[in-house]
């Protein structure tokens, strides 16, 4: 490959969101936070003609507490009825044409043990998945869902739970800029729905179909093939609708198993790119749209470049270590060439880290290439964004996540200037730092308990496909994707048995709901607060010396919560292949 | 004794009582003060020697001053240290709990080695790490316990003066008679008697009477000090001695309740409670703390899947959490906040609560008086404008006469000024009538023996007085007058039998280096708000000149309350300097509010910190002191969480190397795969251990404040506690190990 030519495709790949999501953050702004005096009026009309027939007028104001309960009952709706659906869906009569059986009835395996016959535990596992927005999936869509349960039940949650999610992010920043009242879930919910997801996306799937994704509520096909002799089924449906929105909400869940390293998901560099620009839009663009509602575009600047900052180094990371061959054929008398194991050959190496990282950065989680064969640092990188979990992450949850951090820096960066902390005109004291410690205490707990767990047990031990460290990477990287609700696979992992279904189900409730939950109580507790006027003395959070201390923040928690962890698995990984190259 | 108290409370007469200037020996022992009383300007403190005054308060602060590490202190924390083991003590701060507890699990695990009869290197591997783990609590303690100390050494001093004294306690207050009871059997609202050469029992009001009292014991200031019954200056506090007169105090606080015993519990951390700004940083600590548990914990089992021929110990894995969690802030926090009490003890002033020091730091506005802060004590005359025709050397020699028997700074400085610029005898001639300055007749002078009466006072004063004699009003009097009130300054004229002959200005002058002083604290991102009785004009003036942001002019308490509350309802945060009663409501509503110690128990119940020197410059020292606190906690936790990254480099290898090999690769300080995994773990424990009383000396001291602004505040101390906090334990870490390896090899073990 052309050295110099490598990174023209990252480059395009940020390039153009970045560009595109000062427009759309400010059109965003324009659409979602709209006062009471303009409710209703010229798009607005949708969303509030929605909004009446919940049976409600106008929007009301709700504390924090009543925004999270009206948020927390929705998605306990949302779990409830999708659950009846997939078990369910056999017994429906519409958009089943190739007559797919109930998801309860799927059977698993662990190592070479066959089960079949019925298992709640992957229904269970999938409605977890789906509602909160990460789309870990332990079955096949192509394989085991209707066309119906595709529509009704996998691509309605990939446009409601983002939509919470964004639904949360507005209250949150409501309650930052000292609002008294934070908004009305549902008028978010609809306004976000009909205003800004639903526009983008049918924008993305008209791209889609343009690149060749296939549109179609046809069965499978059947065809013949060359030889003559054999025929063979291909598998097809409504992919285009599916991949913009599975794209657009950080949701990353695939029409096919096999995601969009499938041929009809993703068929071509153009929809390869395509996809990667609308996987990062919106969480980009969320974070102009912040700083408009903040009245502090400097502030949410610098929040952006901080994740833009990680996202490049990430990205650089990865795409270098992509560059070297495979460990596996790295002393056969092959020509080397980049690692080449696990890719769509339309695609390659950089396409496929770059992919690599940005899907992980964001709580996407669709994935082109097996992560499973990445080289080790490649592979490391994936993990070590979603450890961080802050990189824009879920459109929404990234800037909840952020925000936890920027408490804690602000804490103690706020120390240093010897004032009592205070950020945006807010003083930060014990209960705020209480609920912002709970919030980053999660995802350590969360992924070393699991992966504690499951390494010690024969849970985890019968299930990896390799052995030592790179088998503890596969059990690492699943706990890490679920607690980070981002829902890609390491792959390699026989994943789908009661154990992980169950075990990761939890873990993707509580990489959430608490997730969300928490940032919007300290925002709800500081706009309780009196103003603090800004003063020489007052620490300030929109310049480089904040970005810098918030990046430190950032990589000190997670290093040092996380390190243990990653030199046992991709670290040593690395250095073990280092060690046998070098014999 | 007792009758002789009683016999001159006999001897003296009602009206006696009332009025000192009658009472023969105090007249002629206070005549200075007598004067200047008389002339109703700076009634009640003796005018000193400014050089004087300050050597003394240094004094009184480098007694203060302890030395870090003064050896009876350290006795007594070390023994201390001990003794807050006990687990109840220790759950109040819950990182160094766990380190107790991991010491627990450690000593049990050694004992279990030792029965099992296992392999002697690992024994003593064991028992070093114990040891190491116990000391590290014990240093913990020991910071804290010094701090502790130190603070009660000062307020042992204070309590020194605190002897339990016999006082005479009368019936009611006009009452002559009473009884001779123990100070300690007081209460509040008794009537005491004390007369010179007594020590006042208990804090009080002086109802009666006026004396002069010893504060030395408190404040450190020789020279005593007026109290007299009513006024701002009726507050006398235990412990001091009356020196001359006799008063009637009324007793206002109850045995072992006195402002003092009040302060010296506080001091002493009996009374010491977490304060808001603690408690949240408790809570991150603890929560670093539950995250790291969370990490080592799981590590085990983690570890198990690699089915590992060599066990991963217990020890070693409670080595890698005490590593981790902040123990060096943890271990200091509580001393931190001692110190910045006894930092403010030690400028002379006494914060009624840790919490006011935390609040210090974050003060938006100072109200600040204009007199004795922003200028200098009084105004001065600075220039003799002739009029009508007379020469300047003439005037000055007037003025200068008229201005000999007028003891008032104003008028000793008419006088230097006049020396300067005309021959004038030492004394007025013999025979010379002084007119003293009244409050009807508004003017002062001298009528020479030849008749001639020179006045000088306000000028439309002496304008009337000159017109009432047929005189004239010289041409351009007004706008003379008009222009030097315009000025700021304060015009006095002076006259001549009928003769207007000039007009004296009087300027406030400026405390030099005032507005450098005021610029830094704009760095600091303060508001300065001058306070003064001056009516606005005056008041712009003096307030241009000096460089503060806003003043309040012709000021009342009432226009102060309503300033301090106008601020906070902005958000603000004032700071407030007062020493009257009618000071009490504003002291009381500002976030700060520091009462002078020589203002009344109003003042100071109402106020969060007494200023014993009644320095009104000392709010600058307050918010630095505040400030240096805060910074410490932030600098410390920085430091103490950057510190974990180089000690994962040290233990992480020495922990896996044995069954993952290739891990020597990232052991960077060459530790695990040199000296054995042993040496690079005890190193990272020594190192966590002693890295605490080595910081000892920045938490007691505080880290240092510059009023440079928040950001390149920020800067720095993210370079010198952050990439210093990073960098600094590989460094020491290595030559522990470099150190230890020798000592480790000779008793066996790698």
């Amino acid at each position: 490959m052309d050295s110099t030519l490598t990174w023209l495709h990252p480059a395009w790949a940020l390039a153009i969101p970045i560009v595109l999501s000062f427009p759309l953050g400010w059109l965003m702004f324009r659409a979602l936070d709209i006062s009471a005096a303009n409710a209703g009026k010229g798009f607005d009309a949708i969303p509030m003609l929605l909004l009446r027939l919940l049976g409600r007028k106008t929007p009301v104001g709700m504390s924090w507490k009543r925004y999270a309960f009206s948020m927390l009952t929705f998605n306990l709706a949302l779990f409830v009825i999708t659950f009846a659906l997939l078990y369910t869906q056999h017994k429906i009569p519409a958009l089943n044409p190739d007559h797919k059986g109930s998801l309860g009835e799927l059977g698993y395996k662990i190592g070479d043990d066959d089960h079949p016959g019925a298992d709640t535990g992957v229904v269970f596992n999938t409605v977890c998945s789906f509602v909160t927005n990460t789309n870990l999936q332990h079955y096949s869509g192509e394989q085991h869902l209707s066309y119906f349960s595709q529509l009704a039940a996998i691509v309605w949650l990939m446009f409601v739970t983002p939509a919470s999610g964004l639904c949360v992010m507005l209250a949150t920043l409501r309650g930052l800029r000292g609002d008294k009242d934070l908004g009305d879930f549902y008028a978010d919910l609809f306004r976000g729905l009909a205003s800004v997801i639903m526009p983008y996306c049918l924008i993305v799937a008209v791209l889609l179909v343009g690149t060749g994704v296939p549109m179609t509520f046809e069965g499978a096909a059947t065809a013949t093939t060359l030889d003559g002799a054999s025929t063979q089924t291909i598998a097809r449906g409504p992919v285009a609708a599916l991949v913009a929105i599975k794209q657009a909400g950080t949701n990353g869940g695939g029409f096919f198993g096999p995601n969009s390293t499938h041929p009809f998901e993703n068929p071509s560099p153009w929809s390869n790119m395509l996809s990667i620009v609308s996987i990062v839009m919106l969480p980009m663009a969320s974070m102009i749209m912040a700083g408009f509602m903040l009245r502090n575009l400097k502030h949410a600047l610098v929040l952006y470049g901080v994740m833009l900052a990680l996202l490049v180094v990430g990205l650089i990371v990865g795409v270098n270590a992509e560059m070297a061959p495979s460990a596996a054929v790295r002393d056969l008398p092959v020509a080397v060439s980049p690692n080449m194991e696990g890719k769509e050959v339309r695609f390659g190496p950089v396409a496929s880290a770059t992919w690599a990282s940005i899907t992980t950065a964001t709580s996407n989680g669709s994935v082109n290439s097996m992560h499973d064969s990445l080289n080790p640092i490649a592979g490391a990188v994936p993990m070590t964004l979603m450890m961080l979990n802050v990189v824009f992450s879920g459109i929404g949850a990234g800037f909840e996540n952020m925000l936890m951090y920027v408490i804690i820096a602000v804490f103690i960066a706020g120390l240093m200037v010897g004032r009592t902390p205070e950020y945006l005109g807010k003083k930060v004291e014990a209960k705020e730092v209480k609920l912002a410690m709970i919030a980053v205490l999660f995802h350590p707990l969360l992924i070393c308990v699991g992966a504690g767990l499951f390494a010690a047990t024969e849970w985890g031990q019968k299930t990896v496909a390799n052995p030592g460290s790179h088998g503890f990477s596969e059990i690492l990287y699943e706990f890490t994707s679920a607690a980070a609700n981002n829902g890609s696979g390491f792959e390699g992992l026989g994943d789908n048995n009661p154990a992980w279904n169950i075990a990761t189900g939890i873990v993707l409730l509580l990489g959430r709901f608490p997730a969300l939950i928490l940032p919007l109580a300290v925002a709800g507790c500081l706009a309780q607060k009196k103003r603090v006027p800004e003063t020489t003395g007052t620490l300030r959070t929109d310049n480089l010396t904040f970005a810098g201390m918030l990046v430190g923040t950032v990589l000190l928690v997670g290093a040092l919560s996380f390190m243990p962890a990653v030199v046992l698995g991709p670290v040593a990984d690395h250095l073990a292949e280092v060690k046998t190259a070098a014999k | 004794m007792e009758r002789g108290v009683l016999d001159s409370v006999k001897e003296n007469t009602r009206p006696g009582f009332y009025s000192t200037s009658q009472t023969n020996h105090s007249f002629i022992q206070f005549s200075g003060i007598e004067a200047n009383m008389s002339l109703d300007l700076h009634p009640t403190i003796p005018q000193r020697d400014k050089a004087s005054v300050q050597a003394s308060k240094l004094q009184r602060r480098n007694t203060r001053k302890l030395r870090l590490f003064e050896p009876a202190l350290v006795k007594m924390a070390f023994q201390k240290s001990f003794v807050m083991l006990d687990p109840r003590e220790m759950a109040r701060n819950p990182v160094m709990f766990l380190v107790e507890v991991g010491t627990v699990l450690t000593a049990i695990i050694t004992v279990q080695s030792i029965v099992n009869g296992a392999s002697l290197g690992l024994i003593v591997y064991q028992a070093i790490l114990t040891f190491l783990l116990f000391i590290t609590v014990i240093f913990a303690n020991f910071a804290s316990a010094l701090a502790e100390a130190r603070g009660k050494a000062q307020a042992d001093s204070l309590r020194a003066t605190r002897s339990d004294t016999q006082a005479f306690r009368l019936r009611d207050k006009n009452s002559d008679e009473g009884d001779v009871v123990s100070s300690t059997k007081l209460r509040a609202g008794d009537y005491v008697l004390v007369e010179a050469g007594q020590v006042i029992p208990s804090d009080g009001e002086v109802v009666l009477g006026v004396a002069s009292v010893d504060e030395s014991a408190i404040t450190g200031e020789s020279a005593p000090v007026i109290r007299e019954a009513g006024g701002d200056h009726s507050g006398v506090t235990g412990g001091t001695r009356v020196l001359s007169d006799r008063i009637v105090i009324q007793i206002t606080a109850e045995a072992g309740q006195s402002f003092l015993d009040k302060m010296i519990a506080l001091v002493e951390g009996a009374s010491r409670q977490k304060t808001p700004n603690e408690i949240a940083l408790t809570i991150v600590l603890a929560a670093f703390s539950l995250v790291f548990l969370i990490v080592t914990a799981t590590l085990y089992p983690m570890w198990l899947y690699f089915e590992p021929t060599k066990p991963l110990e217990i020890p070693t894995l409670v080595a890698l959490l005490v590593c981790l969690i902040p123990t060096t802030i943890g271990a200091l926090l509580a001393a931190i906040g001692i110190a910045g009490m006894d930092r403010a003890l030690a400028a002379n002033i006494i914060a009624k609560s840790g919490k006011s020091v935390e609040v210090a730091g974050d003060i938006d506005t100072l109200l600040l008086d204009k007199t004795g802060t922003i200028t200098i004590g009084n105004r001065r005359a600075t220039q003799f404008v002739p009029l009508g025709g007379s020469a300047p050397r003439e005037l000055a020699r007037v003025a200068g006469l008229a201005s000999m028997a007028d003891l008032t700074p104003e008028g000793k400085s008419i006088l230097d000024l006049a020396r300067q610029q005309a021959t004038l005898e030492s004394d007025a001639p013999d025979g010379s009538t002084f007119i003293e300055f009244t409050a009807q007749t508004r003017m002062s002078g001298v009528d020479l023996p030849d008749g001639t009466r020179l006045r000088k006072g306000a000028p439309n004063t002496v304008a009337q007085y000159v017109y009432d004699q047929g005189g004239l009003i010289p041409d351009g009097f007004q706008t003379t007058v008009d222009g030097i009130a315009g000025g700021g300054a304060t015009p006095l004229a002076v006259a001549e039998n009928d003769r207007i002959v000039g007009v004296i200005k009087l300027e406030d002058i400026l405390k030099p280096g005032i507005r450098d002083r005021f610029a830094r604290l704009r760095q600091m991102g303060l508001r300065v708000v001058m306070v003064t009785g001056d009516n606005p004009l005056t008041a712009k003036a003096i307030a241009d000149e000096a460089g503060v942001d806003d003043f309040i002019a012709q000021a009342t308490p009432e226009a102060k309350l309503a300033y301090i509350r106008k601020e906070q309802e902005g958000g603000k945060l004032v700071a407030m300097m007062g020493d009257g009663t009618n000071d009490a409501p504003a002291l009381a509503q500002a976030d700060i509010g520091v009462a002078m110690n020589s203002g009344t128990q109003a003042a100071k119940e109402a106020g969060n910190m007494v200023d014993l020197d009644s320095d009104p410059t000392k709010l600058i020292e307050v918010v630095e002191i505040g400030k240096q606190l805060l910074m410490t906690r932030g600098a410390l936790t920085t430091f103490s969480i950057a510190n974990d990254l180089a000690k994962y480099f040290a233990v992480i290898p020495a922990m896996f190397i044995g069954t993952l090999p290739q891990l020597a690769v990232i052991d960077l300080m060459g530790l695990a795969t040199k000296g054995g995994a042993y040496s690079a773990i005890l190193s990272a424990v020594i190192f966590n251990a002693i890295i605490i009383p080595m910081l000892i000396p920045i938490a007691l001291k505080g880290v240092k404040y510059r009023p440079v602004g928040a950001g390149a505040l920020l800067r720095r101390n993210l370079l010198i506690y952050g990439l210093g906090g990073v960098i600094a334990p590989f460094v020491g870490i290595k030559l522990i190990d470099v150190m230890i390896d020798p000592l480790l090899a000779i008793v066996g073990i790698n």
